[in-house]
């Protein structure tokens, strides 16, 4: 392990970017240093995939230097960067799924002999690379064949076969499992101690804690500070990260127990009456009642997403009916499904939710445009007003209106999606992972929104992977399995995170009522 | 947490089924339709067919090439069609109004169609303009370009350059093919290499795969963008010159809407519009089936728009088997 004596292998000084309107990076530090796993800490919008790119070669600075083993280097494409030694392993992971696994390692410096590529040579070469990353599998099948972990090793395997130095894996764990994560983690400690620097940004706490040396941290664009990851804990990390004590997380613990009383005699806002639909969930009953949450529990792939798809219309039931305050009604589409005040935030927020290209007003104003219809157009200044309540409701930043949300990160580009169907003010608000990949401050005011939105008379119905999460802000939880909802628990006294997944597991010890 | 984790076999039919599915679908098809040819209609098998079938379309194999190398990056050419036409007149103005030789005549063709391609792939990739509207610009500067030369058209009375577009080889058996076909052949095998065995080749196919990882991967994107449209250029000159041999003479109506027939080879021929996946050989297969159903036209004594209703029935029924087949293998990504 080298001692923070020794020179690092990278130092990124004063470093620089903007973008129009907004400063990515101002005067941020980083030092790398050969042999140790190096987290980078920030909010969503802090500047970790700028810094990243800055490095990389994607971006070029405006101002700083960067020092690669003492040398000033300046990079203006991910291939030069590459040849110095730096490789990057993107979130989503960025290889040619079309492709076999080996060139995939080789595409750009394939072996040849007399000018032709020489096929067998790579396959040899492919195998060796993997094994480094202990990985043996057949390397001519396409790419696409294997599984997402599989593909990141594959891309991990590339990146370490480009002789590297540097080793940048942003985000790798967010689509790997549990036994995944293990053996990720077996292969970064293996090339720590083949002396490679490595960058490893994440969302887990956990990881960070588990795997990591030293840290930077960063707010806003701007250096907050770096630490051995063994003397900052986690608390500090937190606060430091989101720049404020820990207030508004801690008011959340305290809500833990949601049961809402006296609802029995209240008329459901949404009652499925045997809903179901071939293929994609099996007849279900949900009754949510004004004012309640309901959370959604259950694995991915147990038919989460489907429930609220059904309840949104925005697939058709094949089965049972609907009790809109107890009226019977249709929601065969989106549309009529928005006309009875129901919203929907899709889990996919950039393919099903948001327009990048349009403005944070534009794309707030759009569901409130659409239900008022195009005969009627909201005024401008309706419009300025609105969403500047909503941005400084929902702490959207930059708090720009005219910036494109495609700008925005993720956290925020999910608040403008709160935004625009709250501008509608629903009765019911489907949020179908609403947390997923946005960072612990954001959490925790969407969390909040949640609870104060249900404080005010809304319904919510709740979905995502976070089983606390689930339980701190339900009033009951419908658990899912094999797309059925299996078990509706009341979010009383008794009730744990270790019940539930005992639930979904189905080894619980009590009857539970289907 | 053991090795095992990751030791996950893929799933999904094997490879070999998968990827070459589309093209031995053609392929099948191919054999099919010349069997039902063979049993229905005396005359039909015979050497001297199977010759005609590629001395009739060694144009049209050429400019499939060269489509295929741009379909398979994901792009599209519109203008080749009007290339064709441009090269028929350039080479028939040059040889006949001006005397070149055509030992002249043929690289500057050549040169003009390796330009425009060279250019459209430069501002597709550099402005960065969907290649359908830049190579529909193409198409109709290059078919302008077509009518400023002349509006009428020229015959090609040239010597030498009659000498190579009549003269045929024997294969023996009475058999005989021409020039043309040796050439076309000769571009399909030089496709065939750089596609394969070249990192050019292999940027094209990663391109079409993902445009975006291509450029993370550091691969040249631009590069690889313009060369692509140059090849093409470069095919529909060259198909240019054949088409030239086939019919000599040189009319600025020539071509009109081929490279819509070379679309269609290239997508029957099993190569996906979207690009990344297919074969050189596959878009010549494709070719063969579009020159084999104009001859059972010809035999059925059908009228002639029936190919062109049986060329639209097919290319729907491979964009749907395509969709099957690659439907089946996305969930894994």
């Amino acid at each position: 392990m080298a001692s923070a004596a020794s020179s690092p292998v990278v130092q990124m000084t004063g470093i620089r970017k903007e973008f129009p309107g907004v400063k990515a990076l101002d005067g941020v530090d980083l030092r790398l240093f050969a042999g140790e796993v190096h987290a980078l800490m920030g909010e969503n919008g802090a500047g970790k995939s700028t810094l990243i790119k800055v490095l990389t070669g994607v971006y070029t600075i405006d101002g700083g230097e960067i020092r690669l083993g003492g040398e000033p280097v300046l990079f203006s494409s991910p291939l030069q960067a590459q040849q110095a030694g730096v490789s990057t392993v993107y979130q989503e992971v960025n290889l040619c799924t079309n492709l076999s696994v080996a060139e995939n390692i080789f595409i750009g410096r394939e072996p040849r002999r007399m000018g032709a590529i020489n096929w067998r040579e790579m396959r040899r070469r492919a195998r060796e690379a993997l094994e480094r990353v202990d990985l043996h599998i057949d390397v001519s099948q396409p790419l696409s064949s294997y599984s997402i972990a599989i593909q990141q090793m594959v891309a991990i395997a590339r990146a370490v076969d480009i002789s590297a130095q540097v080793l940048i894996l942003d985000e790798p764990t967010s689509s790997l499992d549990q036994g995944e994560v293990q053996q990720l983690f077996r292969v970064m400690r293996q090339l720590k101690a083949e002396g490679l620097a490595i960058v490893f940004v994440s969302h887990f706490l956990e990881q960070i804690y588990e795997i990591t040396d030293r840290m930077t941290v960063l707010r806003n664009g701007q250096l907050v500070g770096e630490w051995m990851t063994s003397e900052l804990p986690q608390v500090e990390l937190v606060s430091k990260m989101i720049g404020r004590d820990l207030a508004t997380l801690e008011a959340l613990e305290g809500e833990n127990k949601r049961t809402l009383t006296a609802l029995e005699n209240a008329t459901p806002v949404i009652q499925a009456k045997g809903v179901g639909r071939k293929g994609s969930v099996e007849p279900f009953d949900l009754s949510v009642y004004p004012g309640e949450v309901v959370g959604l529990a259950g694995l991915l792939g147990s038919g989460r997403t489907e429930v609220a798809r059904l309840m949104f219309g925005a697939d058709r039931a094949d089965s049972g009916d609907f009790l809109v305050d107890g009226k019977p009604t249709h929601l065969r589409t989106p549309r009529a499904a928005t006309s009875q005040g129901i919203a929907f935030t899709s889990e996919n927020r950039r393919t099903e939710g948001l327009v990048g290209e349009l403005t944070v007003r534009e794309n707030i104003i759009l569901a409130l445009q659409a239900a008022r219809g195009w005969t009627r157009p909201i005024s401008r200044k309706r419009q300025d007003e609105l969403v500047d309540e909503y941005i400084k409701a929902l702490d959207i930043r930059p708090a720009n209106p005219e910036q494109q949300v495609r700008n925005l990160s993720g956290g925020n580009q999910q608040k403008v999606l709160l935004a625009r169907w709250l501008i509608t003010r629903p009765k019911l608000l489907i949020l179908d992972e609403p947390t997923r990949g946005i960072d612990v401050g954001a959490k925790a005011q969407i969390q909040k929104l949640v609870v104060s939105l249900s404080e005010e008379g809304m319904s919510v119905l709740f979905i995502s992977a976070e089983l606390e999460e689930v339980l701190r802000l339900s009033h009951k939880v419908e658990v899912l399995r094999d797309r059925r909802i299996i078990a509706e628990l009341a979010n009383d006294e008794g009730m744990t995170v270790e019940k539930i997944v005992e639930t979904i597991a189905g080894d619980s010890r009590e009857e539970v009522r289907a | 947490m053991s090795t095992a984790v990751l030791d996950k076999r893929p799933t999904g039919l094997p490879r070999v089924s998968q990827r070459y599915f589309p093209v031995l679908a053609t392929l099948l098809l191919l054999v099919l339709m010349y069997l039902f040819g063979t049993f229905q209609y005396e005359g039909f098998a015979s050497g001297q067919g199977v010759a005609n079938l590629f001395i009739d379309n060694s144009y049209l194999i050429v400019v499939a090439v060269g489509m295929t190398f741009v379909i398979l990056t994901g792009g599209i050419d519109l203008s080749v069609g009007a290339v064709v036409g441009l090269s028929t007149m350039v080479a028939s103005t040059l040889l006949e109004d001006r005397g070149w030789s055509a030992l002249l005549v043929i690289p500057v063709v050549l040169l003009i169609g390796c330009t425009l391609g060279g250019l459209m792939g430069a501002v597709i990739h550099y402005y960065e303009i969907q290649p359908f509207i830049v190579t529909l610009a193409g198409m109709f500067l290059a078919r302008g370009l077509c009518y400023v030369i002349s509006t009428d058209s020229q015959s090609i009375t040239d010597g030498l350059y009659s000498d190579i577009a009549l003269k045929t080889i024997p294969l023996g058996g009475g058999v005989v093919i021409t020039y043309s076909v040796i050439v076309a052949l000769a571009a399909v095998l030089v496709a065939y290499m750089v596609l394969h065995y070249t990192r050019l080749g292999r940027n094209v196919y990663a391109m079409g795969g993902s445009k975006q990882s291509a450029m993370l991967m550091g691969l040249p994107v631009a590069r690889t963008t313009i060369a692509v449209y140059t090849i093409s250029g470069f095919c529909a000159a060259l198909g240019g010159i054949l088409f030239s041999f086939y019919a000599l003479s040189g009319s600025p109506n020539t071509a009109i809407g081929l490279e819509l027939d070379a679309i269609a080879a290239v997508v029957i021929g099993g190569t996906l519009l979207i690009g990344g996946s297919g074969f050189v050989l596959g878009s010549v297969i494709g070719v063969l089936v579009l020159g084999l159903i104009q001859t059972i036209i010809t035999f059925a004594n059908l009228e002639s728009y029936f190919t062109r209703i049986t060329i639209g029935l097919l290319l729907f029924a491979f964009i749907l088997l395509q969709r099957l087949v690659f439907a089946r293998r996305s969930p894994g990504s």
